[in-house]
C-alpha cells in the first residue's frame, strides 16, 4: 500500500484515497462544507485546504485531490490556517448572522468551523445579499439567504432519492438553490436534506422554531414505522418527543430515514388515549384500571376459551406479543394472529418470512425481480439501497406487480401471476450468481397466497435462489412486529382462527386487539378490547380500551425484516394513566385468574429468548447462515387468479395510527395525492 | 448581472418549428444516444433563434427531448446570459457594451440615449420593438464604444448615430453593420498610418531564399 506523511506522521492508504481521507487516516480533523462520504465529491466550498509537497506552491482543496505515494500533507502549517480564514471570511461575507434566531444554532456547521477555523471579527462593512425563500414542500423550510451555496441537497436529491428535482440557477453572486418553478420535492426521503445542509438554510419545516438542540433529550432506539428497523435517535424535551434523527447503520439505513419516520412523530400527541373507557350505553365512558379489568374478566369468564380471541398490531414490541400469547395460551385458546393483513407466511421454517439476503446484502445480488411489491412506498430505505446498488453496478432489476416510478430502470414483466409464470417457464436457468427475489407481503396475504408463494418457491428453487453462502429470497414486510410476531409463533395454534375468521360475525365472544388498527372489525359482534395507543380505527370499535405506550415510551425488542433484534429505548413516558403494552397484560392475567410467571421486563425477555433464542441475538441478522430453506416446499399448490399484484401500501403517509395521527403526514398525503391524480406536466 | 427570472408572463404551450426541429436533431445526432443531453446548449440557442427568447414550455419540451430533468435545463438557461428569459423587441435586441474601455469612450451616453428612446433596461419596451441591455465586453475595444443589435455589431457609436440606427430598425430598414466613425474594420481613425507602400506587401521586395532557417542538417 503507498505511503504518504501528514503532518510529518506516515501513514499507509488504500490507492484511490483523497488527500481528505488520508489526513483522516492519521487522526487529523478536515473541515468541509461541501464534501460528504455518501455524495458525489463537488470540490466547491474550498474549506478543506491543506497543504500538500510536491506540488504548487499553493493550498489545495483536499477533497478532490488523489493522494499520491510519498507525499506530504500539512494540514495545521500557516498556509493552512490562512486558507481557512480566507475561505470562511468569504463564505460570512453574504451569511446573515442571525444565528440567535435561526433553528441550525447549536448544530450548525459554520457556526462550529467559524469558532475553530475562522478570524476573530469581520472586515465587512458592506451590504449582504439577501435570497428570496424558496418552496419545497412541507417538510423543508428554506431561509435561503443562509445557503453557502456547498450543493449537497442537489447531489443527494439527484443521486440517493433519485428525484433530481433541486438544482443551482443563475451564477456567481446571484447563485441561488431551488426546485423547478418552486414545487414540492417528490419524495419520501426529503428529510435528510435538511440534515446534509450545512447551515440553516434547509431547516425542519413541521418542527421550525419548537427547540433548541441541547435542551434536548436525546436517546438511540429504533423505528416501528415499517419492518426496515431505520436506527433513529428520538430527541425529546419533557414529555414530548421534539424531533426524530437517524443514526448511522451501515447495515440497515446508513445514515438516512424516510419521511414518515422522521416527520410523523407529531401524531405521538394527538389522538392519544390516556386512560382506561369503557362502553356503556354505546359510549365510551372513562373508567379506572381496575374497572376496566372488571368488565373484561366479566366477560372472558363467561366465554368458552375457543370464542376468545388475539390480533396483534403492526407497531408492537415483542415483548408485549410475547405476553398476549402467554396469556392467552394460558386462557386455552390457539386463536392468536399477529397478521392482521391475512398473510399465509408463519408455517415452515424461519428463513421463509425474512430478507435472507439482508438489507446491506442486497448489494451483492446481481440479479433482482420484485414480485409484487413498491418499495418506494413499503420502505424507502430499501428502495434506496436497490436505487445505490442500481447506480453502482447497473444490476438488473424486473418488477412483475404495479409499474411504478422505483427511482430507477426496471424491466417490467407483467402486473400478475401468469407473466411470472411465463418467467419462470421461459427461463431454464438464469445467468446470475447472486439472483434474490424481493416478494411483497401484499401478495401473500391475498386469498390464494399459499398457491403464490408455491409458484414463487417453485421458481426460485429453479433459478437457483438458495446455495451456498447465498440466500436469495427476501419478503418485504411492512409491520415493524411481524417478523417478531412470526418467529415466537403468534400464529393460529391447532384448529385456531385466523385474524380474517376472527374478525367475522359471530366468530368469537372476546376479540383482544393488540394494537391492531389495520384490520376491519367493522362485521365483528364479539366484545372487543383494544390496548393501544390511538383513538384510531380499533378503538372505534372496542367496548374497553385499554391505554398503552408507543414506540418511544417504553423499551421493547423488534425484529426487522431481515430478521434482526434490535432494542428499543424509552425517550419519554407513556402518556397519562397509560402503562406499558406487557405490565397491563400482566396485571390483566392476574384478575382472569391466569397469572404470568414474569415480573419485570427482564424475566419476560428472559422467557421470550428461553422460549424462541432467535431473540436472544441482539444486532444480528442470519443472512444466507443456514442456507437451510427448500424453496419447493413453500405454501400450497392451488389455483392462481391472474389478478395484478399490487402493494399493500397505496398512501405511504398514512400506514399507523401515528401517522394518521399526523399533522404533517396529512399534509403530505394530501400533497402526494394531488401529485398523483395529476401528473406533472414536466414528465 | 442581476438576478435572473423566468418571464412572469409565459405562452401556454410552445413546440419546435419545423426547421429548428431538424437543426435540433442534426444536433443531438453529434453525441452518442446516452449523452445526448451535451445537445442542451446549441438546441436552447436555437430556441432561441425562433422565438427570441426561451419560454418555459420550451426548456420543459427541450428536458423532455433530452431525456434529462428539467431543472439541469433551467441551471443552464440561468447560468448563462445570452439565452433571454423574456420576450425581446420584434425590431431590434440592442446590447450595449458597458466594460471600462467603452465606458471610457462613451457607453454611459449610449445607454442613458437607450433608457430615454427605449425605456428600462432588461424589458420589452412599450411597442413591443425594442430591448436594451449592458452586456460586459464583446470584444471589439478598439472600436469602442459598441453594441451588438441582433446578430452584428454596431461601432464606435455616438448617441447621434445610435439614435439614428434605432430610428432606422423602428422604421422597418436594417442599417449597415460596422464602423459609424467612417473607417474601415479597426484601422486608425484617418486612415492606415502603416503599411502605406505597397512594395513591403506586394511581393517585388521579395528576395530568394540562401537556406532555410532552423531546418534539418542535410544528412
Amino acid at each position: 500500500m503507498p505511503k504518504a506523511k501528514v503532518n510529518g506522521v506516515e501513514v499507509e492508504f488504500e490507492p484511490g484515497m483523497t488527500v481528505l481521507q488520508v489526513a483522516e487516516l492519521a487522526g487529523e480533523e478536515i473541515p468541509r462544507f461541501c464534501y460528504h462520504e455518501r455524495l458525489s465529491i463537488a470540490g466547491n466550498c474550498r474549506m478543506c485546504l491543506v497543504e500538500v509537497k510536491p506540488g504548487p506552491p499553493k493550498p489545495q482543496a483536499s477533497c478532490a485531490l488523489p493522494a499520491a505515494e510519498n507525499q506530504e500533507i500539512f494540514t495545521a502549517s500557516p498556509m493552512v490556517k490562512k486558507g481557512r480564514e480566507g475561505v470562511l471570511e468569504f463564505l460570512l461575507i453574504n451569511h446573515p448572522l442571525d444565528c440567535p434566531i435561526c433553528d441550525q444554532g447549536g448544530e450548525c456547521d459554520l457556526q462550529d468551523e467559524t469558532l475553530g477555523y475562522g478570524r476573530d471579527d469581520s472586515r465587512y462593512h458592506e451590504n449582504k445579499r439577501a435570497v428570496e425563500e424558496k418552496y419545497m414542500g412541507p417538510l423543508v423550510k428554506t431561509v435561503m439567504t443562509r445557503c453557502i451555496q456547498c450543493t449537497r441537497c442537489v447531489r443527494y436529491v439527484t443521486e440517493i432519492a433519485g428525484v433530481p428535482e433541486i438544482g443551482m440557477i443563475s451564477r456567481g453572486e446571484d447563485a441561488e438553490i431551488t426546485t423547478y418553478l418552486e414545487k414540492a420535492i417528490n419524495s419520501e426521503m426529503t428529510g435528510n436534506v435538511v440534515d446534509l445542509c450545512p447551515v440553516g438554510a434547509l431547516t425542519h419545516k413541521p418542527w421550525a422554531f419548537n427547540y433548541r438542540p441541547w435542551e434536548l433529550k436525546k436517546t438511540e432506539t429504533v423505528d416501528v414505522m415499517d419492518a426496515v428497523g431505520a436506527n433513529i435517535r428520538v430527541d425529546a424535551r419533557g414529555a414530548e418527543v421534539m424531533r426524530v434523527l437517524p443514526r448511522v447503520n451501515e447495515a440497515i439505513n446508513e445514515e438516512w430515514i424516510d419521511d414518515k419516520t422522521r416527520y410523523a412523530v407529531d401524531g405521538l400527541m394527538r389522538q392519544r388515549l390516556d386512560q382506561p373507557y369503557i362502553r356503556k350505553n354505546k359510549k365510551l365512558v372513562p373508567a379506572t384500571w381496575g374497572e376496566a379489568f372488571d368488565a373484561i374478566a366479566a366477560k372472558v369468564k363467561k366465554s368458552s376459551p375457543d370464542r376468545l380471541g388475539v390480533i396483534a398490531g403492526d407497531l408492537q414490541d415483542a415483548e408485549s406479543m410475547k405476553a398476549a400469547l402467554d396469556l392467552f395460551t394460558a386462557l386455552g385458546s390457539a386463536n392468536v394472529d399477529c397478521r392482521q393483513d391475512g398473510s399465509v407466511l408463519g408455517a415452515g421454517p424461519r428463513e421463509s418470512w425474512l430478507f435472507n439476503t439482508t438489507i446491506a446484502g442486497l448489494e451483492q445480488a446481481d440479479a433482482i425481480m420484485l414480485i409484487g411489491t413498491n418499495p418506494r412506498l413499503e420502505a424507502p430505505l430499501v428502495n434506496a439501497r436497490l436505487r445505490k446498488h442500481w447506480l453502482a453496478t447497473g444490476v438488473r432489476i424486473g418488477v412483475c406487480g404495479d409499474n411504478a416510478d422505483l427511482n430507477f430502470s426496471y424491466h417490467h414483466i407483467g402486473a400478475g401471476a401468469a407473466s411470472l409464470q411465463k418467467v419462470f417457464d421461459d427461463h431454464a436457468k438464469i445467468a446470475a450468481q447472486k439472483p434474490a427475489f424481493i416478494v411483497g407481503s401484499g401478495v401473500l396475504a391475498r386469498e390464494d397466497g399459499e398457491a403464490i408463494l408455491n409458484m414463487i418457491g417453485q421458481g426460485a428453487a429453479k433459478f437457483g435462489l438458495v446455495k451456498d453462502g447465498w440466500n436469495g429470497f427476501n419478503v418485504l414486510h411492512t409491520a415493524a412486529s411481524r417478523v417478531g410476531g412470526l418467529d415466537m409463533g403468534f400464529v393460529p395454534g391447532k384448529g385456531g382462527l385466523t385474524a380474517k375468521a376472527m374478525v367475522k360475525k359471530g366468530a368469537l365472544d372476546v376479540l383482544f386487539l393488540l394494537g391492531a388498527d389495520e384490520i376491519d372489525t367493522a362485521d365483528s359482534d364479539a366484545f372487543v378490547v383494544y390496548l393501544g395507543t390511538h383513538g384510531d380505527n380499533g378503538a372505534h370499535k372496542a367496548d374497553v380500551i385499554l391505554p398503552g405506550a408507543a414506540y418511544t415510551e417504553k423499551a421493547g425488542i423488534y425484529v426487522n425484516m431481515e430478521g434482526r433484534v434490535q432494542l428499543a429505548n424509552r425517550a419519554i413516558f407513556p402518556k397519562g394513566e397509560a402503562r406499558e403494552d406487557w405490565a397491563i397484560l400482566r396485571a390483566l392475567s392476574d384478575r382472569l385468574g391466569a397469572t404470568l410467571p414474569y415480573d419485570s421486563l427482564t424475566a419476560l425477555r428472559r422467557k421470550l429468548i428461553a422460549d424462541h433464542p432467535t431473540f436472544g441475538q441482539v444486532d444480528y441478522a442470519p443472512g444466507s447462515q443456514p442456507a437451510a430453506l427448500d424453496l419447493g416446499k413453500l405454501g400450497k399448490k392451488g389455483k392462481v387468479s391472474d389478478a395484478p399484484f399490487t402493494s399493500p401500501v397505496s398512501d405511504f403517509y398514512q400506514t399507523n395510527p401515528i401517522a394518521r395521527a399526523s399533522v404533517t403526514m396529512a399534509e403530505c398525503s394530501a400533497l402526494a395525492a394531488s401529485l398523483r391524480a395529476q401528473p406533472v406536466a414536466a414528465e | 448581472m442581476s438576478v435572473r427570472r423566468l418571464a412572469k408572463e409565459q405562452p401556454a404551450s410552445w413546440d419546435f418549428a419545423p426547421d429548428t426541429l431538424e437543426k435540433a436533431n442534426w444536433w443531438i445526432a453529434k453525441y452518442p444516444a446516452e449523452r445526448k443531453q451535451s445537445a442542451v446548449i446549441p438546441i436552447l440557442w436555437l430556441i432561441q433563434k425562433q422565438d427570441g427568447w426561451v419560454s418555459e414550455p420550451a426548456i420543459r419540451k427541450l428536458a423532455q427531448m433530452l431525456e434529462m430533468p428539467v431543472i439541469r435545463v433551467l441551471e443552464v438557461v440561468t447560468f448563462y446570459t445570452m439565452f433571454q428569459l423574456e420576450p425581446v423587441g420584434s425590431a431590434a435586441l440592442i446590447q450595449v457594451c458597458g466594460t471600462t474601455p467603452c465606458a471610457l469612450r462613451g457607453a454611459n451616453a449610449l445607454m442613458d440615449l437607450c433608457a430615454a428612446k427605449i425605456g428600462p433596461k432588461d424589458h420589452l419596451s412599450a411597442d413591443g420593438l425594442f430591448t436594451w441591455q449592458e452586456v460586459e465586453c464583446l470584444g471589439a475595444c478598439v472600436n469602442a464604444p459598441m453594441a451588438q443589435i441582433n446578430d452584428y455589431y454596431y461601432e464606435d457609436l455616438t448617441p447621434e448615430t445610435l439614435g439614428q440606427i434605432i430610428d432606422d430598425f423602428k422604421a422597418g430598414k436594417s442599417p449597415k453593420p460596422g464602423s459609424y466613425a467612417g473607417r474601415h474594420t479597426s484601422e486608425p481613425a484617418g486612415g492606415a498610418l502603416t503599411l502605406t507602400d505597397p512594395s513591403l506587401y506586394d511581393g517585388s521586395r521579395a528576395k530568394k531564399l540562401k537556406n532555410i532557417p532552423n531546418a534539418p542538417e542535410p544528412a
